[in-house]
């Protein structure tokens, strides 16, 4: 049930902060009665999630975001450029601040990095290569991070887990890319480990 | 009108609308999944951006592997399983369990109702050893006895004799180190697990002090990731016993090999030859248990006692490697050596089994034939998960093959491959076949009944949750 709860709370907080509730009388869908927010639609699917199901960035991983994450933040030494690039090239510039954790960040921008294991180093889901310029920058990962970096699909020299990078001012300007999740898999030749 | 509408509204400010992809069309699609573990869920987070999704899965309870292989010391794995629970909530996604897909319901009947199913049931068989005696007493695969240890209701009844001094587990993998780990873990930590109460008992009063892995090759070819390794290595109570001369030549190796496995290597290396620090040493002195890798060796048949019934030894055949890397062969010597036991798990892979005559299935491989996910002999039909690639990969792996599959699928509603401008009955048609059978589905809410139950029990014993352990339980408590 906690985790009903937690779903209910992490998905109100997602539609105050990506939605703007629209005024449906000026939309022909409404009123040609093929909205799918309508009463007959809302009947069939439950209301609860009859705005969640229309915006198709929504990111479906549980409870990334974060309150204090907020970027509403206008000091200018707080806040950190970020450039997310996603599998089809499509670049996703944000202004993120100081202190926003990679992952988290990509959530509440409806980048779908996906963040299996909640952060705790337990995946490799939130695979990302860090641009040339910043990676240096970044603390060095600590044991547990390269131990499940190994076990990424495409995995660089500029590979980090999105989960462990945390910005700083220094990081302003970072790109980050989401590996291409290839039809063919493994190109590198990299068979995976039978279970 | 419509049409002129959409096109008008394709770059629509309105953003409460569904993007316009089909737009009409998608809105009545359906899809059903068969099977509700990872390769399920995931192909379903990624389908109902778009279209209803029905997962059907035999039990009563949702995530399969998740629940039942992940070991119950690693419950951060588990996490994923608050993903899963928001996809299964969707308002265009439905869970009904207790579903026998192939028994209950045909795949033909699925493809009747739906534009398209997806079968993403993995694999439930394993691979048998095919050696003499692999039927005695005290033998087991590690799919039944991760199975018990995880509360896996066809399992319940395995009840293993935990009174010998030595356990061997065949192969390798990353299932291997986790049943010894499991065999050779403090009780302290095991007590806090979801692991289950009759496991937890026979556990803690089990006699196993030694457990050797072993595998056909050598230290380059080992299946297993750093961080189960690194987890035997460090686990406490333990020592890790190693041959020396197994890791000849491997050192020269090292520098040619890519990072994952050069890592794995280096830790393998330092626990066998190097001398451990005092702190280790201290800990390895005072170890009760040892556990180490047996490399080179195949079993070639399981010994039992005088009286014939139960395993007392297993032979093991003396491999040389021919060749180097992942595709080094083990070439038989001509030697064997008997390794007195009473335990033997045979870990050496997981296997896919056919679930309806109607279903291509190609039993070489094990797997449902497939070109990225498209079972091409069947329109509508497609695959997910281990049943698409084999029982290999972790949940990442899984993740990205289910989002490639849902993919294809996407792709092909599109294109219109997939007809899906006529309406189907979808799961009024199914569930109305099911009544007439008198089998009544477990719903997403059912679930999360069992679900409160089984954490609040944990909690009364300081553990996550405490498993219900068979189906009746689960259906009586789904249905209360």
């Amino acid at each position: 049930m906690a985790a009903s709860a937690a779903v209910r709370t992490s998905m109100g907080l997602t539609l105050r902060l990506s939605r703007l509730i629209p005024d449906c009388s000026t939309c022909p869908f409404y009123r040609l009665k093929s909205c799918g927010n309508s009463s007959a639609s809302l009947q069939r699917r439950g209301s609860f999630d009859s705005f969640r199901t229309t915006n198709r960035h929504l990111q479906t991983t549980i409870g990334l975001c974060r309150e204090e994450d907020s970027s509403t933040a206008e000091d200018p030494e707080e806040v950190v450029n970020v450039v997310y690039i996603d599998r089809s090239g499509r670049r996703i510039p944000v202004k993120a601040k100081v202190g926003d954790n990679v992952l988290y960040l990509a959530h509440k921008h409806g980048i779908p990095l996906e963040g299996a294991c909640e952060a705790s180093l337990a995946c490799s889901t939130c695979h990302v290569y860090v641009s040339d310029a910043h990676f240096d920058k970044l603390p060095e990962p600590e044991e547990r991070e390269d131990d499940m970096l190994d076990m990424a699909p495409m995995l660089q020299e500029t590979s980090r887990l999105g989960c462990q990078i945390v910005l700083t001012p220094e990081l302003d300007g970072i790109e980050l890319t989401l590996p291409k999740i290839t039809r063919n898999f493994y190109v590198d030749g990299h068979v995976p480990k039978p279970h | 009108q419509r049409s002129d509408v959409m096109r008008t509204w394709r770059a629509a400010e309105c953003s409460s609308c569904p993007p316009v992809r089909n737009h009409e069309r998608l809105q009545t699609a359906a899809v059903c999944v068969v099977g509700g573990g990872p390769a399920g869920f995931y192909t379903a987070q990624h389908l109902i951006k778009d279209v209803q999704v029905d997962v059907y899965e035999r039990l009563p309870v949702p995530f399969g592997l998740v629940r039942f292989g992940v070991a119950p010391d690693h419950p951060e794995v588990k996490n994923v399983i608050n993903t899963f629970t928001q996809t299964a909530k969707h308002s265009r996604c439905s869970f009904y369990g207790n579903v026998n897909v192939g028994k209950d319901v045909s795949v033909a009947e699925l493809l009747r109702s739906y534009h398209a199913v997806v079968l993403s049931y993995g694999a439930e068989g394993n691979r048998s050893v095919g050696v003499p005696g692999e039927h005695l007493s005290g033998v087991y695969s590690a799919k039944d006895f991760v199975g018990w240890y995880n509360g896996l209701p066809s399992c319940r009844e395995l009840d293993p004799d935990l009174s010998c001094d030595t356990a061997v587990v065949l192969g390798q993998g990353n299932v291997a180190l986790d049943v010894a780990r499991i065999l050779l873990s403090p009780l302290d930590i095991l007590k806090k697990t979801d692991i289950t109460q009759p496991a937890l008992e026979a556990l803690a009063a089990s006699r196993v002090r030694s457990v050797l892995i072993v595998g056909r090759r050598g230290p380059l070819q080992v299946a297993c990731t750093i961080k189960e390794l690194r987890e035997m290595v460090t686990l406490p109570g333990t020592r890790p016993e190693m041959t020396p001369s197994d890791f000849e030549g491997v050192k020269d190796a090292l520098k040619d090999l890519p990072r994952p496995r050069k890592r794995l290597t280096e830790l393998m290396m330092k626990t066998a030859l190097e001398r451990p620090g005092e702190k280790e040493q201290e800990r390895w002195n005072s170890a009760s248990r040892v556990w180490g890798f047996r490399f080179f060796r195949s079993p070639v048949e399981v010994l039992p006692d005088a009286e014939g019934k139960k395993v007392a030894a297993v032979r093991l055949a003396v491999n040389r490697l021919e060749g180097s890397g992942e595709g080094a062969q083990a070439v038989r010597s001509g030697d064997v050596e008997d390794v007195p036991c009473g335990l033997v798990i045979s870990s050496i892979g997981y296997k896919s089994l056919p679930i309806d005559a109607g279903v291509p299935f190609d039993s070489r491989r094990a797997i449902v034939p497939n070109s990225m996910g498209r079972v091409q002999q069947v329109l509508g039909l497609y695959c997910s998960g281990w049943l698409k690639t084999g029982p290999t990969g972790v949940i990442a792996t899984t993740m990205n093959n289910s989002f490639d599959t849902a993919r294809s699928l996407m792709e092909d509603m599109d294109s219109g491959k997939l007809d899906v401008s006529a309406e189907k009955p979808g799961s009024l048609r199914i569930r109305a076949l099911l009544e007439e059978k008198g089998v009544e589905p477990v719903v997403f809410s059912d679930w999360e009944k069992i679900d409160s139950l089984e954490v609040r029990r944990g909690e009364a014993r300081g553990k996550p949750r405490e498993k219900l352990l068979s189906v009746e339980e689960m259906l009586a408590v789904a249905r209360s």
